[in-house]
């Protein structure tokens, strides 16, 4: 039977096809569907840790253990978790280990875009790359065989387009793996220097073995075509290259770490000119050129940003190749002039507890170290409360350094802001390193009671596990206490009068702070508004632009300021800021 | 669109992030799969469905490689916001379909007067270009049909009354797989009404003004 599967979809059903026992994962675009997905197979115990640092620690204890295990990120995510991937490959596995990351060429949804195919190079783990659903699922079954034949843990390398691109999978049965027999072995799995030292040999024995898998496996195949041009690819990349010169040769790379030395070089010697064509760094291409080969890579196709078809076959039309084999379709195009169209970048949703935040402290003109959520658009006008997002955490540790750079008078007019989820990942330790180094910070904990911005996935604060079922719950007031915040305080962010007061008394305060702001997320189902929406007396009203101000999607200005009806979510912030009271609730409306 | 021995059907669905893109592309490609046809995929998640401008590609035929449209080649672009429809031209091949919802939604910064939205500007500009250009109100045959979030629906009828590679309510079919019971009659409402509007009920000057 054959369904139609995202990439991400297909990770999961090889995870159950390969009978994986663990899985434990952190929520993070374009990774998340993975481990949402496996959470369907009851089969598979499933969890959100706390971080990715955490879940990957969890998916080698249970490495350890005897089960297969798997570890879900996205491609910042496998910074959190660098600590366990590098040591992991040099204890080896007992049951196969996969840790899966989903890059995020383009930067549809991350701070940054970078290669995580270098953590297999530096860690000496082998790394696998499917390009499209069914590729997902076969590459996420070969990479349990290849983690217990090869004994190491296993990067199996996802991306955006591959993770929320649907395509046919053909599906299969559960294999029936059995729990293996969990032996004591310190010299194998306490790595201290003295028993490190020798799985360091053992490491490096292995990857030439690895090597040679790799000149032999399947996943790496050559397509002889027209051998004038030679292409070397993987991925999506391999996707888009063959989309544009259909007729070339080709060597499609399914494993791209470690890299075949004899098959690039066979594949090299049997076509006139051959080229690498990858996203983000040139990860194979330098490969190739320490063979002495002459190669054409980056210095033709960009460095930065998503690979396309068009980029790819108008790279290609430029470096001379015959344009009888490329696809140049897209020439046809008549790109209209599109200036005119409003940008339309994304926005905070009507309803969004963050709204009410964001206005106090625009008003209070403060300085904003921000983190990484839904509320990271607070930085985007008409807000434009934001002065810093760099990563998960970020904000706390930030506001510390800002003010033992700049003083406490400077910590006087600035604030944190960081979401429930994140402060839980790993806002929680930049707060004990406020508190035990004297610092006087103060930290809002935008408390929405959910990871926002990935889709609503529970975290330890909610009362929920993945799967919906009750879970102790993490009370974020007495966390903040006990490590020796003596302010913290709980506001309704849309209760604005008195969280103003609030956040004015707190950055007063000659100590750390915190100020939880808790109001659940709008789109939770749980709790959504059955408040009637607003509307706007236009009598009264004396187009003063405060409403708007507030960046709420409803409210509009044609000629007449007026809330659509049918995406106002009945919050009352515009009522609220509203001089003249023109704005009421619908129906006390007309 | 399909012809020639090779089957190519490449479908642009733009729009704003929480009008139910995904939804339909997901419909659409479910329904070719039930009937024979390789497909692909390609889905906006994540930061831009915070009510940024969202895109799905849904390519059906033999011997797909990506699942991204190139440019200037797809066969029909299904809108479902008028601004997002001039942003979705560049994949449209010349002479292809447009299904377009004429309903705005106005960005915070062109409702505050930073940015300009000028939908007559945009409606002009759609009619003068070479393409064969279906206009409804999906905002308004979806409140017709009991609720606005069925606007998806109602496009997805207009793209039914098309020449398809299976039957055009098929789509209603697989939209009801997907959707829970209770939300089944308003759908099934607001996809005939589009289907209606598609087939020219309206008439021309109804469909395009």
């Amino acid at each position: 039977m054959k369904k139609l599967l995202l990439g991400n979809e297909a990770v999961a059903q090889g995870a159950y096809e390969a009978g994986v026992r663990v899985v434990s994962a952190y929520p993070g675009t374009p990774s998340t569907e993975i481990t949402e997905n496996v959470a369907r197979f009851d089969e598979i115990y499933t969890e959100w840790a706390p971080n990715e640092k955490v879940a990957l620690e969890v998916a080698v204890g249970a490495a350890i253990a005897g089960a297969r295990a798997m570890a879900c990120m996205k491609h910042v995510g496998l910074n959190v978790a660098a600590d366990p991937l590098f040591t992991s490959s040099y204890t080896g596995i007992n049951g196969g280990l996969v840790i899966v990351v989903a890059d995020d060429p383009g930067m549809h949804s991350s701070q940054n875009e970078q290669d995580s195919r270098y953590y297999g190079r530096a860690a000496h783990i082998p790394v696998l790359e499917p390009s499209d659903s069914q590729e997902a699922k076969d590459f996420t079954k070969l990479a349990f065989e290849i983690s217990e034949k090869y004994d190491t843990p296993v990067i199996l390398r996802m991306a955006t387009r591959i993770s929320h691109s649907r395509s046919l999978v053909e599906i299969g049965q559960r294999s029936d793996v059995h729990l293996k027999d969990y032996t004591k072995d310190i010299g194998k799995y306490v790595m201290m220097p003295a028993m490190a030292r020798r799985r360091r040999n053992i490491l490096v024995e292995r990857e030439k073995s690895l090597k040679q898998y790799s000149e032999e496996a399947e996943l790496n195949r050559i397509e002889y075509n027209d051998r004038s041009i030679g292409i070397i690819a993987a991925g999506g990349a391999y996707n888009y290259a063959k989309e544009a010169v259909p007729g070339a040769s080709f060597l499609k790379l399914g494993m791209v770490y470690p890299l075949p030395e004899k098959l690039i070089k066979s594949f090299a010697r049997e076509v006139e000119r051959l080229f690498v064509i990858e996203e983000l760094e040139t990860f194979i291409e330098d490969y190739v050129r320490t063979l002495g080969l002459d190669v054409i890579g980056k210095e033709l196709f960009p460095k930065t940003g998503e690979l396309s078809y068009e980029v790819i076959a108008s790279k290609l039309k430029e470096a001379g190749i015959n344009k009888e084999v490329l696809n140049l379709s897209f020439e046809n195009c008549k790109a209209p002039n599109v200036n005119e169209i409003p940008l339309r970048p994304p926005a905070l949703c009507p309803g969004c507890p963050h709204r009410g935040v964001y206005y106090v402290l625009k008003k209070l003109n403060l300085t904003v170290t921000g983190d990484i959520g839904c509320y990271t658009l607070g930085a985007l006008p008409p807000l434009s409360s934001m002065d810093t997002c760099i990563c998960m955490g970020a904000s706390v540790s930030s506001a510390h350094g800002l003010e033992k750079a700049r003083g406490k008078e400077f910590a006087r007019k600035t604030v944190a802001v960081i979401g429930d989820s994140t402060f839980i990942h790993s806002g929680i330790t930049g707060l004990i390193d406020v508190v035990y180094n004297n610092g006087t910070s103060t930290v809002i904990i935008l408390d929405n009671s959910t990871t926002g911005m990935t889709g609503h996935q529970e975290h330890p604060a909610t009362g929920y596990d993945i799967k919906g079922r009750p879970a102790n719950k993490l009370n974020m007031e007495k966390l903040c206490e006990a490590v020796g915040v003596k302010r913290v305080r709980v506001e309704d962010p849309f209760e604005i009068k008195k969280f103003q007061k609030a956040v004015q008394e707190e950055i007063s305060a000659d100590e750390p702070s915190v100020i939880i702001a808790r109001r659940p997320c709008a789109l939770l189902k749980r709790v959504k508004s059955k408040n009637k929406p607003y509307c706007v007396n236009t009598e009264t009203c004396i187009e003063c632009g405060l409403c708007l101000e507030l960046g709420c999607p409803a409210i509009t200005n044609r000629s007449l300021i007026s809330i659509d009806e049918t995406m106002c979510n009945g919050c009352g912030l515009c009522a609220d800021v509203c001089p003249t009271n023109s704005i009421t609730r619908g129906d006390i409306c007309d | 669109m399909l012809g020639g021995g090779t089957i190519k059907l490449d479908i642009v669905i733009n729009g704003v992030g929480g009008q139910g893109v995904v939804l339909a592309s997901r419909i659409i490609a479910q329904t070719a799969m039930k009937n024979g046809w390789q497909v692909r995929t390609s889905e906006t998640h994540g930061m831009a469905q915070r009510g940024g401008s969202v895109t799905s590609h849904v390519r059906i035929g033999e011997n797909l490689f990506g699942a991204l449209i190139p440019n200037g080649t797809a066969d029909i672009l299904l809108s479902f916001e008028l601004a997002e429809t001039v942003r979705g031209l560049e994949k449209l091949k010349a002479g292809g379909k447009i299904i377009a919802s004429s309903a705005r939604v106005v960005p915070v910064l062109a409702a505050m007067g930073k940015t300009r939205y000028s939908d007559q500007e945009i409606l002009q500009y759609l009619k003068k270009q070479p393409y064969d250009l279906t206009l409804v109100d999906a905002h308004d045959l979806a409140l017709k049909a009991g609720h606005h979030k069925a606007a998806n629906m109602v496009l997805l009828g207009v793209l039914a009354a098309q020449k398809l590679p299976f039957a055009g309510d098929e789509l209603l079919n697989t939209a009801l797989e997907l959707l829970p019971p209770k939300l089944h009659e308003v759908n099934a409402k607001a996809f005939y009404l589009g289907k209606q509007a598609g087939e020219g009920y309206y008439g021309n000057a109804a469909a395009t003004s």
